[in-house]
């Protein structure tokens, strides 16, 4: 059988970064193609040229032996290509049955004709097993269904080729499941799939085929069923990943941290985290594992004081501060890695050495009385970037002007450079080079031996496996389960981020320290009233 | 790790390749603005040579000219800053001309109901009630945003409507001098007014001198200062802001507050420099010109200075153009706009004359309705 | 812990204490015997001819009973805390202020409220075109504050136009181009410029003002001067339903940019929900590289319905130089083109709230035009605010509530 892609040496590039360097590969009908990589190694710019999003600078596509220009998605979805994007192309404020037929509508007279659509998406659904509700808004639907949405948009416009650009990203281990079961029905149907990832595992999972990408070029295929994951990571990333971050015995002392029913409402009102207690030692690295969306955020944005919580109290080193000013919290020693760097974590048209005092700046040395004191501020800066190994060209270059990684690396070396008790750090290595997160997690750990109470708020379990001494798992607002992390296992976390709790491996064990608060609901019945507000 | 040369300046260093760039815009933009007014006065028949030479010595031409545009230049330049310093918090105060009116009421009251002081307290005095005047009314908005999020543009504008009838019905109520035949507010004392500084012949006042001082002024307090800092940070990123501890709140109404005082003393000084008393038809449109003023300095109080003067040049060279060229004033409010045009959208300049960008991109930034 | 001053608790607090003002601020001036007759007139009907009904309203008692009203309605909101009851609560709080000052001012009076609410509709008119200006463009991601600029350029040329052509009739189409032209810098700037878009329409409404200000002098008392005159578009009440009473006069006995903006709003609410265009409309204001990807071409659409709303936006600015009055003055919008933006948040971008929106205001300008005739103990510049106040008041009571396109404001690069 001809493939029915072929991609042949093609390259791209941008300013300043060969983002796609003489790429090759082929895509069979029936067959799931995993293309593996960092991130920034060059897999989402090669599905943008293939999708038509961007055009390449040499080479050529050719669709079922035909040789193509893709100019635009359309030319790339009547070509029979359909690409699920890793941040969905949906709109929330309208139906899944608008969403899939944008663009392509069906109408009877000037008027949208949604009976027929839904029927059109039921039946494609049904095809396929993916059980959608036509008429639901698209942002009254839990994420793993969303997914299913643009699944449903690509063969709605009939395509033959389906393009998944890190799909389990946000998924929960169960939901990815489903996404597989789904995968595999669409491959017997004899459509081709190209799945996207920089997890070894799921891609030795599911994939026929596996290309490995590096810096734009393509340095490799692999079979899954006999490439260790530790040939494709080597692959992956050119030489010998440190896996396992080193670190010694915990030594935990006392409690700096405490919160006891915490219950905090998100932005639209719902509950997101709902009578939540925990503790976190001096000296000890607690990890918060959960798939995104279950309450973390709104958690770390009321232990720091940037949300307001309803009811509950927390503690810093036994100081009552609950709903205090984030100021007043960090001059107690805490120190807050937030979770998006660019919302949050620094002004990007600010100067490095003015993100490095964006929450000192009114201290002595900075500043004298009201006036700032720029020698001070560019000292401050210029240890810090020698310290931090901040790739720059200067202090004075603006934030926004760095790579993700050294954006995160001033962030990191801010918090560090006051004398910390509690480290809050949400989802600290996101989106960063292996370099700079090794680099961050080796700081992580040093802050921990340094007597430091550390809370680690991650999506990645295996971040979470590799820093923390103690694993909490959030789901639905609650802690559903508190382990030691000697006791974890990916396969136990990974059930226990999908809610399921009954289990034989992880039964949580309390002890001294390693207590569970189980969402049982006589957890609460000793508590101290918390005060009744209204939601 | 050595200096790259395209990096924006510290607080310290000035790069001159950026001040060049950063100039040559505004002045492309004037350029070109006066070049299409050309072609406005051509198309209406009359003669360009004229006008502009009328604009150009009806502005500039003599020593009463000049004072006359300094005079012209003193309000914008505080309305002006007004503007920049609202941009500095992120914060678009479209309210100067509420907020200038209400500087003026109060300034005016000051002036003429308190009396037996003398000049070196009385002056200073008026001059402080007609800032927080101007800072009340702009405050407001400041609040409402932070609090409700109702957007300060439409805010402000709906402020400026209700100050222009309170200052009409104060004006022709209860602050009216039975006196004169016009409503107006009775006279300022003399120990209220702004002193001359080129003596009686000419109507240059010492409004002019605190307008100059006040820029330097806000250009330190923005850059150099604590609170500096927190207004940029709130306005460069609030999600940074409230993270790194910095009541956004409290900046939004202190930065509408300081814009409306700046705004309120724009009223101040033409009443106690020039008016010497308020009359019902008092302000007219510095509210925009103040934004145009703002834009065309790229919203740095330095660059105020010469943004207003020109701004007082066309205003006051406007009267000798349409004497020498039978063309009608508002083409000067065309031109205005026009100037503001390319300022706002500098790649078109670029594009016209083939100037390649440099680092630093938007000088200003406004939010919209949702954040 | 959470304030206790929630915003249905500020909400409802302010609007109790509020009434409870009202109330007493009426009873220090009214006594209790006073009358206020509310009149509904026959349509078409002259002054001096009898009336349908005569609605005598012992005036203090009815403020009481809406005093009393607003009251409950605080407390309901303070306990409810819904959140779709702001809106309400706030939108009867300005009725029912507006209705207080009615009585008020017509205590041993009558007033012709058929002929109130004829004159509410009609005043809605200028803002609900506006408003919906307004929509087309957030609803595809771009804001329009230049709508109050669009409004005056269109006002201005349609009326040079309509002096030119002895015709209002082609006066309008004058106003729609004009607007549909001026809009599309704004669309060059905030698309193809990348121009801040409050900015840019800051700009516009500048250059409206310079513009229109130099086309009076420079065009039209010239014209004026040689005699060029003309009148302003004719009243045509609508065969039969016009007849009916109290609704005839009120919807069907209108001038035709009235009737356009009557029209217009449920079109564009079927346009908007109920057609592909208006799905891909909505879809390129929340997320145009959704759209995009889908192969719609947001940027031409985004062109497309900018200038759609410059010809909506002429079409407003016409009802003031060709339908209010035949005449155009500076900057004779005054404020409309803001209120209606005020309005279309109101609505939630919705045409039908926008619509609603516009009608609280013009409810007031036309309180405020029927209470200049009266002796009134209010100075007339007060009751003038009521429109600028009620917008603050609308804005910081309901915003927050309502939903802004996600992409609005936001240039769309590919």
């Amino acid at each position: 059988m001809p493939p029915v892609l072929e991609v042949r040496n093609i390259t791209k590039r941008f300013p300043g970064v060969l983002a796609n360097d003489q790429v090759s590969f082929t895509l069979e009908p029936g067959e799931i193609h995993a293309f593996l990589g960092e991130n920034g190694a060059g897999k989402s710019t090669l599905m943008n040229i293939l999708y038509g999003l961007y055009q390449p600078d040499e080479g050529e596509i050719i669709i079922n032996g035909e040789q193509v220009a893709l100019h635009s998605p359309l030319d790339a979805i009547s070509r029979g290509l359909g690409m699920v994007h890793q941040h969905f192309m949906l709109i929330p404020t309208v139906t899944v049955a608008e969403n899939v037929m944008l663009g392509k509508e069906i109408t009877r007279g000037p008027l949208l004709d949604r009976a027929t659509a839904s029927k059109r998406i039921r039946d494609l659904s049904e095809q396929y097993g993916l059980a959608i509700p036509p008429d639901a808004l698209v942002e009254d639907l839990p994420v793993g269904v969303q997914q299913r949405v643009e699944i449903v948009k690509a063969l709605y416009r009939g395509a033959d080729i389906l393009i998944l650009d890190e799909p389990t990203a946000v998924l929960t281990p169960q939901e990815a499941e489903d996404l597989f079961k789904v995968i595999f029905s669409l491959r017997d149907q004899g459509k081709a799939i190209i799945f996207i990832s920089h997890k070894l595992k799921e891609v030795r999972r599911i994939a026929d085929r596996i290309t490995v990408l590096r810096r734009g070029r393509v340095v490799g295929s692999a079979d899954p069923q006999t490439a260790t994951e530790a040939q494709l990571a080597t692959m992956m990333v050119g030489r010998e990943v440190v896996l396992k971050v080193e670190k010694g015995q915990a030594h935990p002392g006392q409690v700096v941290l405490s919160v006891q029913y915490l219950t905090v409402i998100d932005d639209r009102g719902t509950l997101a985290v709902d009578q939540l207690s925990l503790e976190v030692f001096a000296g000890e690295v607690l990890g918060i594992a959960g798939v995104q969306g279950n309450g973390q955020s709104e958690l770390v944005e009321a232990i720091t004081g940037l949300r307001s919580a309803i009811s509950g109290s927390v503690r810093l080193l036994g100081k009552e501060v609950t709903n205090t000013a984030s100021r007043v919290l960090y001059e107690a020693g805490m120190g807050h890695i937030p979770e998006d760097r660019h919302r949050h974590g620094m002004v990007t048209s600010y100067s490095i050495a003015d993100n490095m005092v964006l929450s000192t700046y009114y201290n002595d040395p900075f500043a004298k009385g009201w006036v700032l004191n720029s020698a001070a501020i560019n000292t401050n800066a210029a240890t810090l970037v020698e310290k931090f190994d901040v790739r720059t060209p200067s202090i004075e270059t603006p934030a926004g002007k760095l790579s993700g990684g050294n954006q995160q690396k001033v962030v990191v070396a801010r918090e560090f450079s006051r004398p910390l008790k509690l480290l809050i750090a949400a989802q600290p290595t996101r989106g960063i080079d292996v370099g700079s997160i090794e680099f961050i997690h080796k700081g992580i750990v040093r802050q921990r031996d340094e007597g430091t109470g550390v809370l680690l708020v991650s999506a990645e379990l295996d971040e979470i496996l590799a820093l923390a001494d103690r694993i909490a798992v959030m789901f639905k607002g609650k802690i559903i389960a508190m382990l030691p992390a000697v006791q974890a296992t990916r396969e136990g976390l990974g059930l226990l981020m999908a809610g399921v709790t009954n289990q034989q491996s992880v039964t949580p064990a309390p002890d001294d320290l390693d207590f569970a608060i189980a969402a049982s609901p006589d957890a609460g019945a000793n508590a101290p009233e918390p005060p009744q507000a209204p939601v | 790790m050595s200096r790259a040369p395209a990096t924006t300046p510290s607080r310290a260093a000035i790069d001159w390749r950026n001040v060049f760039f950063s100039v040559l815009v505004p002045i492309l933009a004037i350029f070109t603005a006066l070049l299409i007014g050309a072609g406005i006065i051509w198309a209406t028949g009359a003669n360009v040579a004229a006008a502009y030479t009328g604009l150009f010595s009806g502005a500039f031409g003599g020593v009463q000219a000049i004072s006359n545009t300094l005079v012209e230049a003193t309000p914008f330049m505080f309305a002006g800053l007004a503007v920049a310093v609202g941009f500095k918090c992120g914060l678009f105060n479209i309210g100067a001309e509420g907020q200038l009116a209400m500087g003026a009421i109060s300034a005016a009251v000051a002036g003429f109901a308190i009396t037996g002081l003398p000049t070196f307290i009385h002056l200073p005095l008026a001059l402080v009630i007609g800032a927080l005047g101007g800072a009340f009314w702009g405050a407001i908005p400041g609040f409402l945003r932070a609090r409700t999020g109702a957007h300060e543009v439409i805010v402000t504008i709906m402020m400026n409507y209700i100050a222009i009838r309170l200052t009409d019905y104060l004006i022709k109520g209860p602050l009216r001098d039975r006196n004169a035949s016009a409503p107006r507010t009775p006279n300022i004392l003399e120990s209220a007014q702004l002193p001359l500084l080129l003596g009686p012949e000419y109507r240059l006042h010492a409004g002019f001198l605190i307008a100059v001082i006040m820029a330097f002024f806000i250009n330190w307090l923005l850059n150099r200062t604590t609170t500096g800092f927190e207004i940029g940070t709130v306005g460069a990123n609030p999600g940074a802001a409230r993270y790194a501890g910095i009541s956004i709140t409290r900046n939004f109404v202190l930065a509408m507050s300081m814009s409306g005082a700046l705004a309120g003393l724009a009223g101040a000084v033409t009443v106690l420099g020039v008016e010497r008393n308020l009359k019902a038809s008092f302000s007219a449109g510095y509210g925009f010109d103040s934004i145009a003023v703002a834009l065309l300095a790229k919203s740095n109080p330095i660059g105020i200075i010469p943004a207003a003067i020109f701004w007082g040049a066309l205003r006051n060279g406007a009267g000798l153009m349409q004497l020498q060229s039978g063309i009608s004033i508002n083409l000067i409010n065309i031109i205005q706009a026009l100037v503001i045009v390319f300022v706002a959208a500098p790649d078109i300049i670029r594009l016209i004359y083939r100037i390649p960008k440099t680092g630093d991109q938007q000088a200003v930034f406004t939010r919209g309705w949702g954040s | 812990m959470k304030p206790f001053f929630n915003r249905f608790r500020v909400v409802g607090l302010v609007g109790i204490v509020f009434a409870a003002l009202l109330f007493w601020l009426v009873a220090q001036q009214v006594p209790w015997e006073a009358f206020s007759t509310l009149r509904i007139t026959y349509p078409g009907a002259r002054p001096v001819d009898p009336p349908l009904l005569d609605i005598p309203l012992p005036t203090l008692i009815t403020v009481l009973i809406i005093s009393l009203g607003l009251i409950v309605g605080g407390i309901y909101t303070m306990l409810r805390q819904q959140a779709q009851l702001i809106p309400w609560y706030v939108g009867s709080i300005i009725f029912a202020t507006m209705f207080t000052i009615l009585i008020w001012a017509s205590v041993e009076r009558r007033v012709d409220i058929v002929d109130m609410f004829a004159r509410m509709v009609r005043l809605a008119t200028p803002i609900a075109l506006g408003a919906m200006a307004g929509i087309l463009c957030e609803r595809s991601g771009i804001v329009n504050i230049a709508i109050e600029g669009l409004m005056l350029t269109g006002a201005c040329v349609g009326f040079i136009i309509a002096l030119l052509a002895g015709n209002p009739w082609v006066g309008i189409l004058g106003a729609m181009a004009a607007g549909g032209a001026i809009v599309m810098l704004h669309a060059l700037l905030s698309i193809r410029f990348k121009t801040d878009q409050i900015i840019s329409g800051t700009v516009i409404n500048i250059l409206a003002v310079g513009a229109t200000g130099f086309m009076r002098t420079a065009i039209i008392l010239p014209l004026q001067a040689q005699g060029n005159t003309g009148a302003s578009l004719p009243i045509l009440p609508i065969p039969l339903l016009s007849q009916i009473p109290i609704l005839g006069p009120i919807l069907f006995t209108h001038q035709p940019i009235a009737y356009a903006m009557l029209l217009l709003v449920p079109i564009l609410t079927v346009l908007l929900f109920r057609t592909p265009w208006g799905l891909r409309t909505r879809s390129i204001g929340e997320n145009p590289r959704a759209a995009d990807t889908m192969g719609i071409d947001v940027i031409r659409m985004r062109y497309m319905n900018v200038f759609l709303a410059g010809l909506i936006a002429g079409l407003a600015g016409a009802w003031l130089s060709l339908e209010a009055t035949f005449n155009f003055d500076d900057l004779m919008t005054n404020g409309r083109g803001f209120i209606a933006l005020a309005a279309m948040i109101f609505g939630n971008w919705m045409p039908f709230g926008a619509l609603g929106g516009a009608m609280l205001f013009s409810f007031s300008d036309a309180l405020q035009i029927k209470i200049q005739s009266f002796d009134f103990a209010l100075p007339p510049q007060f009751i003038q605010m009521l429109p600028y106040i009620i917008t603050i008041v609308v804005l910081a009571g309901v915003v927050g509530r309502t939903r802004a396109p996600a992409a609005v404001g936001k240039p769309y690069e590919k």
